[in-house]
């Protein structure tokens, strides 16, 4: 068994070792808002927080997360309030199930950089594909969420 | 497919709810204009439901799949407008598949198309019946009693009653006659229209509490994943499982015959072996360690690039002649000015969903329920009926969200392989289709080639007008050997051409099948939107007349088609989204050099859109800077909606520009995952303007009609940024992204 902490609770797994976080948290945890879209770290679905750093967990081991802090879109933080509100305000999302990954891809820029440009933002945004197309109001809603958070 | 007339004898009111609340419901089928009635002696069976609760809490069932399109707002925002409803005490409910709903068939972009009006008298009904409630309780004329905002008010005594505490009252009242349900004016609307402040489902995607399919859970319940052959309808000739029995969690090994559909109708599915196994990743470990000897088959030998120069040389010469024809077009050719010939060609594409094919199923007690992502419930249910003998009423499809499905759930025979799964193993069963299996195994977007020949007079003036075409027909997965393009295909911009041309000419070259061949956004109208559009550039710049200028002559007089269709082709509206689209696009300002714009124009799903794109070439690179699109799609619901729609139509059509292909060597597909098969990302997303037509008009179509016209308003931005005219997509292929 192996305990992983996620979203400030701890959870017992038993995961075999080549099991790859997301497995770990969907299927054998429970958590479904972080989403399988690709396998092989190419398009953000997946992503999480491991102690402040977005990492793609359907290519990450449950191994390299013992002990550490992970954070699912399930989770919150100043960050992902100002980008929810943001979200709302311009009505982002579409299908919706790319978004979890573009919060937390979000969410570590935010974290990072206090006044990201349209360049830091393209970085920080490009491993996450949205198949939908709702890039112009993620854009958008990022830049606002920076605002929100500084009248926070 | 009018939007539907509704008359009193199609609303009932339902007592009796545990919760104490009452049901409002009507029978609406979307596909028929008459409706089964008490009247006609058929039994009633509303299919379109209001609860209201003691509470105020409002539950609007929804018979449509979600899939990003922001139907359940729609829906629900439409019923809410006329029920004078406060939004935050709506909440939506998601149908089942069955057949009292109508036609729940998620495509074809008609949804608000249909089901507008019957919505809007719905929640019109309800709130007469409410006001009724309250005129009756305060002992008052009804006229004197008018709903705004979940509360009825007295205008004379200016006292106002809650929705929910009218709701043991509104029991005792009739339906009113059709002389009382009357709708809001369009200046009273506070939704149809206007931005709805909360998405339905926002707050579940916003905390990763949306349940899409992948996301549904049963205990005790099985993953599965499937090994398929490479090439489509090879079968399993031997396998050795024993690699996968070694990985932890698979449990058991099946091999899954091919289920091949009957003539006309449903998908089957491809068989293979399938792994179950207590969690996906085990699933997917065990199918990677399997070792399957295929039968390949009769697709063995097909080659996409060979394939696309037999459909070259297929359309240089004469081929099937289609209606409709005008005058002559040899005759026009021998006598013009200048004549043109250009051919285009594009590739397979593939859906590719965020969210992958899947469907948990669970076979027992001779009942089958289903939880998926489906596009279309009611053909799933039908399918499951056909290949495995359930009674229709024991087959449950519960519609999950959709992570993105753009035509591909539309297609069952994912669902069809988790219930011959959970049948052979008795137990609930996900069968989860990898990234691989997705681009890999789909109904894909036909590969096709286009000739176009077009003649000019000395003044400039288009003459004649000869468009070759040939891709496999989405028949061809209903009915093996279908090898012309289908009527309902030529329909989407071939054979219904906007443009006013003397002499024209449409002929179909054969194309045949080796892939499963499906419906992807927009359809055919990729294909049509892409050669037209290319091919009106060529002759505007042969005729040396402004593109926008050129379009406007060729598209003739102002004139209203007289075909039986419910909402005829108007050819004003759609001179009008060229027009506004120059003015949003700046069309006369000078650009940078490098930079070039592009303007492209598209008739489809009864919707008018016009868009021009700006691009710079730099070192050969292209770089989509803005793109603006004039959409004309009549009356609308939700605004913001339908300008995200249109945002990501342009993001989509960009895609399969920059990169859309799908290949294929000794008949299997070489791409696999997004590394390959790429999508437009934000780092190259372009700004977007998108600028909506208000008018009175019937609503029509939305999802799909921003896309045909992206990928010609690309290339003719190339051709004007750089002289260069690109005539075979994607651009990746030229080296050129």
């Amino acid at each position: 068994m192996q305990t992983l902490t996620i979203n400030g609770k701890d959870y017992q797994v038993d995961a075999p070792e080549s099991m790859p976080l997301l497995w770990a948290i969907r299927d054998l945890i429970g958590l479904t808002g972080t989403k399988f879209g690709c396998g092989v770290a190419q398009c953000g679905a997946c992503s999480i927080m491991i102690d402040g750093t977005v990492v793609r967990s359907c290519s990450t081991m449950v191994s390299q997360a013992i002990g550490k802090n992970i954070t699912t879109v399930e989770g919150t933080s100043e960050s992902l309030e100002a980008l929810r509100q943001a979200w709302r305000n311009n009505s982002v999302p579409q299908c919706g199930y790319c978004q979890s990954g573009q919060l937390i891809s979000a969410a570590e820029l935010l974290d990072t950089n206090e006044n990201p440009t349209d360049e830091d933002i393209d970085n920080a945004m490009s491993g996450n594909i949205c198949r939908c197309g709702t890039y112009v109001r993620i854009k958008k809603a990022i830049k606002e969420a920076v605002e929100l958070k500084k009248q926070a | 497919m009018k939007n539907i007339e509704m008359k009193r004898r199609d609303f009932v009111k339902i007592l009796g709810l545990a919760s104490g609340g009452l049901l409002f419901g009507c029978n609406v089928s979307a596909d028929k204009l008459v409706v089964n009635t008490l009247e006609d002696g058929i039994s009633f069976v509303p299919n379109l439901f209001i609860q209201l609760q003691k509470d105020g809490k409002v539950t609007i069932v929804v018979a449509r799949s979600e899939m990003g399109q922001g139907i359940r707002t729609s829906m629900a925002s439409a019923i809410a407008e006329d029920l004078e409803a406060d939004w935050k005490y709506v909440t939506v409910q998601q149908a089942t598949g069955d057949a009292k709903f109508g036609n729940q068939n998620t495509d074809g972009s008609r949804s608000i198309r249909t089901l507008l009006n019957p919505m809007r008298k719905m929640g019109a009904m309800a709130r007469t019946i409410l006001e009724q409630a309250a005129a009756k309780k305060w002992g008052v004329a009804v006229s004197s009693c008018k709903a705004e905002n979940h509360f009825v008010k007295n205008s004379t005594t200016g006292d106002k009653i809650f929705f929910g505490d009218l709701v043991e009252e509104a029991k005792t009242i009739a339906i009113p006659t059709d002389a009382e349900i009357i709708l809001k004016d369009k200046k009273e609307f506070k939704y149809i229209g206007k931005k709805v402040i909360r998405g339905i489902d926002m707050e579940d995607f916003l905390y990763g509490k949306a349940n899409y399919g992948l996301d549904a859970r049963l205990p005790n319940m099985k993953f599965a994943s499937i090994a398929r052959s490479p090439v489509t309808f090879g079968s399993v000739k031997s396998f050795d499982s024993s690699e996968t029995e070694e990985v932890s969690g698979v449990e058991q090994v099946i091999q899954l015959d091919r289920l091949i559909p009957p003539a006309g109708q449903f998908f089957g599915m491809l068989g293979g072996v399938a792994v179950v196994a207590n969690n996906t990743w085990a699933a997917f470990q065990g199918k990677n360690n399997l070792n399957i000897e295929w039968e390949s088959g009769l697709n063995e030998a097909y080659d996409s690039e060979k394939f696309k120069e037999k459909l070259i040389s297929r359309i240089q010469n004469k081929a099937k002649v289609v209606p409709p024809f005008r005058g002559n077009v040899d005759k026009a050719f021998k006598n013009a000015d200048k004549v043109i010939e250009a051919t285009y060609t594009m590739p397979h594409l593939v859906h590719a969903p965020m969210e992958v094919p899947n469907a948990l199923a669970w076979v027992r007690d001779g009942k089958c329920d289903v939880w998926a992502p489906v596009q279309d419930p009611q053909t799933v249910r039908a399918e499951i009926a056909h290949f495995f003998g359930f009674a229709i009423d024991d087959i449950t499809i519960n519609v999950m969200l959709l992570g993105g499905a753009f035509g591909r759930k539309s297609k069952s025979d994912f669902v069809v392989e988790a219930v011959a799964l959970s049948q052979k193993i008795n137990a609930p069963v996900q069968v989860v289709w990898t990234r691989e299996d997705d681009i890999q195994h789909s109904f894909y977007h036909a590969q096709n080639a286009q000739y176009l020949k077009g003649s000019l007079d000395e003044k400039g003036k288009v003459t004649g007008w000869l468009h070759r075409v040939a891709f496999p027909s989405i028949t061809s997965s209903f009915k093996p050997m279908s090898n012309y393009i289908a009527g309902f295909e030529l329909g989407m911009g071939f054979t219904n051409n906007p443009y006013n041309i003397p002499n024209l000419q449409i002929e179909n070259a054969k194309a045949e099948s080796h892939l499963r061949i499906g419906w992807l956004r927009s359809v055919s109208n990729i294909i049509s939107g892409f050669g037209i559009n290319s091919f009106v550039d060529e002759l505007a710049v042969a005729s040396g007349k402004d593109a926008i200028d050129f379009r406007l002559d060729l598209l003739g007089k102002d004139k209203i088609s007289n075909e039986k269709s419910p909402h005829p082709f108007n050819v004003a509206r759609l001179k009008n989204v060229l027009l506004e689209v120059k003015k949003l696009s700046n069309w006369e300002e000078k650009l940078p050099k490098g930079h070039g714009l592009g303007v492209a124009i598209h008739y489809s799903f009864y919707s008018y859109v016009a868009t021009v794109v700006e691009v710079s070439v730099k070192s050969e690179k292209v770089n989509v800077e803005n793109i603006y699109s004039v959409l004309d799609c009549g009356m609308y619901v939700n605004r913001d909606a339908v300008i995200n729609q249109m945002e990501g139509a342009a993001i989509f059509g960009m895609s399969l520009t920059m990169f859309g292909k799908i290949s294929t060597k000794k008949g299997a597909v070489e791409q696999s995952n997004f590394h390959d098969y790429q999508m437009t990302r934000m780092i190259d997303a372009p700004n977007i303007h998108v600028h909506l037509v208000d008018n009175e008009e019937d609503p029509t179509g939305v999802g799909e009609p921003g896309v045909p016209p992206i990928s010609a308003a690309i290339t003719n931005a190339i051709f004007n940024a750089s002289g260069k005219r690109v005539r075979t997509l994607p651009l990746s292929e030229h080296g050129m992204v």
